[in-house]
């Protein structure tokens, strides 16, 4: 595995994470780390155990064991709610905007976890569409929307580290180019982010590096470079 | 049939105050499902505890501590016996109810139904079924208003002004605040609200506090109403639950309105036909879970 990191700037360091839902043993050991500033991506088939990933490091399956380093922190003892404190924000595969709360609400609604978070201007600066619904119900959006307001809410909250799950699952073209380019932003001012994604294309264009994982576990890492020499490699892990 | 406007005015007025009654209690019970998914069979022993928190402060506070001058006020009890029952709310959903959020109601709806036993079973002990008065209704509550078709009981107006007041507030809290969208945040996904770092677990036990604290509440504004006996709740909440199957759970206007509007209900059948008075809110309940069984405000699963 291709993997040297120097341990100082790490952001994020799983080792040997396990995690149950109930009796059932889903992940088995997964190792990775992201560096400050990086963006990697988490590729694997359906099932492979990806989302179940950003979950156990958020503390959200069942039982779990191994070690999540968030910022040099150690955070597998920690309750759900803690964790998003050492700056982890987490975009949900299912986007869970609320439909109890409008627009803005749901913007507001993660507290801030470091004071230097993007202010609502900016954030209305970067999706204005959701500037123009801020009153309406967070699920009378639009998919394309609904996505766009998953990851503006984790924006404000000073988070550097953003687990982004399918962020363009069901979404038109124009769409996904218009949040590819969010996507790049964010790494320009240095946000560090893990994206699971089903698109291959969208995630070469912008990850610094690939981990596939397979039956929960990381079976293989690619860096860009290595992207288009390794491109039959991957293609077969991902079955396409 | 004869009837002159003037008493259905004023069944109805006493019927609102039943009302404020039925929406403080369901509006306690609402959050609580809604937050905690609990079906909270205690709620009646809660409010009867309220009751008995005024009555031990006002009757037995001075005697227990040797000078028979010392009483609570009723004043003092609109806060106190609120914060006491929201207390033992607290004890209960830290040591018990806690462990039951993930498997079935059931075991909650039991719990609480077993719980709601042992407060009337002990109060029962030492008091008597047949209700004792409470005697510390204040000064400038007694009398009536004249509201030009009926003298009003000052004290009954207050109970009503009061319990509205409360209830609105607490749509405030929850419906235009940050913490009442963290409480909706919460209800509606309980995983994602904890991943964004709020502190879920401490804000079950706080809309628990807060849910019984209002059947305490109601309680408190009883006992000079009512005679406060340890059967009062269990009369009582039969009602308040056929009100929440109404109204739907977890909508908090739902709860408010439909509580108010089943009392001025019983009270305007009581002019047309008494014997109808006790029975009317089952009938609408079982009309309303033919027609929307997910009750009048309830989302439609
Ligand atoms: N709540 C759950 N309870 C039990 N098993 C689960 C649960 N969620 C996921 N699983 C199982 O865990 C395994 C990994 O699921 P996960 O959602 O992590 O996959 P994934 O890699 O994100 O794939 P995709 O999102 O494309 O389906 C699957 O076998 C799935 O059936
Ligand atoms: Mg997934």
């Amino acid at each position: 595995m291709a993997d040297v990191l120097d341990h100082g700037g790490e952001m994020l360091r799983v080792t040997g994470l396990h995690a149950f839902y109930g009796e059932s043993h889903i992940l088995h050991g997964i190792d990775f780390g992201v560096r400050r500033g990086e963006l990697v991506t988490l590729l694997g088939r359906n099932g492979a155990g990806r989302t179940t990933t950003l979950k156990a490091i958020l503390g959200l399956t069942g039982r779990r064991a191994g070690s999540v380093m968030v910022n040099g922190r150690e955070a597998i003892q920690l309750p759900t709610h803690k964790i998003a404190h050492l700056g982890v924000g987490w975009c949900p595969e299912e986007r869970a905007i609320f439909s109890s709360l409008n627009v803005e609400e749901n913007l507001n609604l993660p507290p801030k976890v470091r004071s230097d978070g993007m202010s609502l201007e900016e954030i209305y600066e970067l999706f204005p569409n959701l500037w123009e619904r801020r009153k309406s119900q967070g699920t009378r959006l639009s998919g394309g929307e609904q996505q766009m307001l998953a990851m503006a809410r984790i924006l404000r909250t000073g988070a550097r580290l953003l687990l982004l799950d399918e962020i363009t699952e069901g979404l038109a073209p124009v769409i996904v180019k218009k949040i590819g380019d969010s996507v790049r932003l964010l790494k320009a001012r240095g946000y560090t982010i893990v994206l699971v994604e089903q698109n291959f294309r969208f995630a070469a264009g912008i990850a610094d590096r690939h981990y596939v994982i397979e039956h929960g576990q990381v079976v293989d890492a690619v860096s860009a470079e290595e992207l288009s020499a390794s491109a039959d490699r991957l293609n077969k892990y991902l079955g396409v | 049939m004869d009837i002159p406007l003037q008493a259905v005015l004023s069944q109805a007025m006493l019927g609102l105050n039943n009302g404020a009654f039925y929406a403080l209690l369901s509006l306690g019970l609402a959050v609580i499902f809604g937050m905690l998914n609990v079906v909270n069979f205690a709620h009646g022993a809660f409010y009867m505890l309220g009751a008995f928190a005024a009555l031990l402060g006002f009757d037995y506070l001075g005697r227990f501590l040797g000078d028979e001058s010392l009483r609570m006020s009723f004043w003092a009890a609109l806060i106190l016996g609120p914060l006491i029952v929201g207390s033992i709310g607290v004890v209960v959903e830290k040591t018990m109810l806690q462990r039951l959020y993930k498997v079935d109601h059931l075991y909650g709806l039991l719990l609480t139904f077993g719980l709601a036993l042992i407060f009337e079973g002990v109060f029962t002990n030492y008091f008597n079924v047949s209700g004792e008065p409470y005697n510390g209704k204040p000064e400038i509550l007694e009398g009536a208003f004249d509201l030009g078709f009926m003298f009003f009981p000052k004290y009954r107006l207050f109970a009503i002004v009061l319990s509205l007041a409360v209830c609105f507030g607490v749509w405030y809290l929850i419906e235009r605040t940050r913490l009442g969208s963290y409480l909706r945040a919460g209800t509606e996904n309980p995983d994602v609200t904890r991943a964004f770092g709020i502190d879920v677990p401490m804000l079950r036990t706080l809309t628990y506090f807060l849910g019984v604290a209002l059947a305490g509440l109601a309680g408190v504004v009883a006992a000079p109403i009512y005679s406060v006996s340890p059967k009062m709740g269990s009369d009582l909440i039969i009602i308040v639950f056929a009100v929440v199957v109404i109204g739907g759970m977890g909508s908090i206007m739902g709860a408010i309105v439909t509580g108010l509007a089943l009392g001025l209900l019983e009270g305007v059948v009581k002019v047309f036909y008494p014997p109808l008075a006790n029975t009317v809110i089952f009938i609408v309940m079982a009309l309303v879970l033919l027609w929307r069984p997910a009750g009048l405000f309830g989302k439609e699963a």
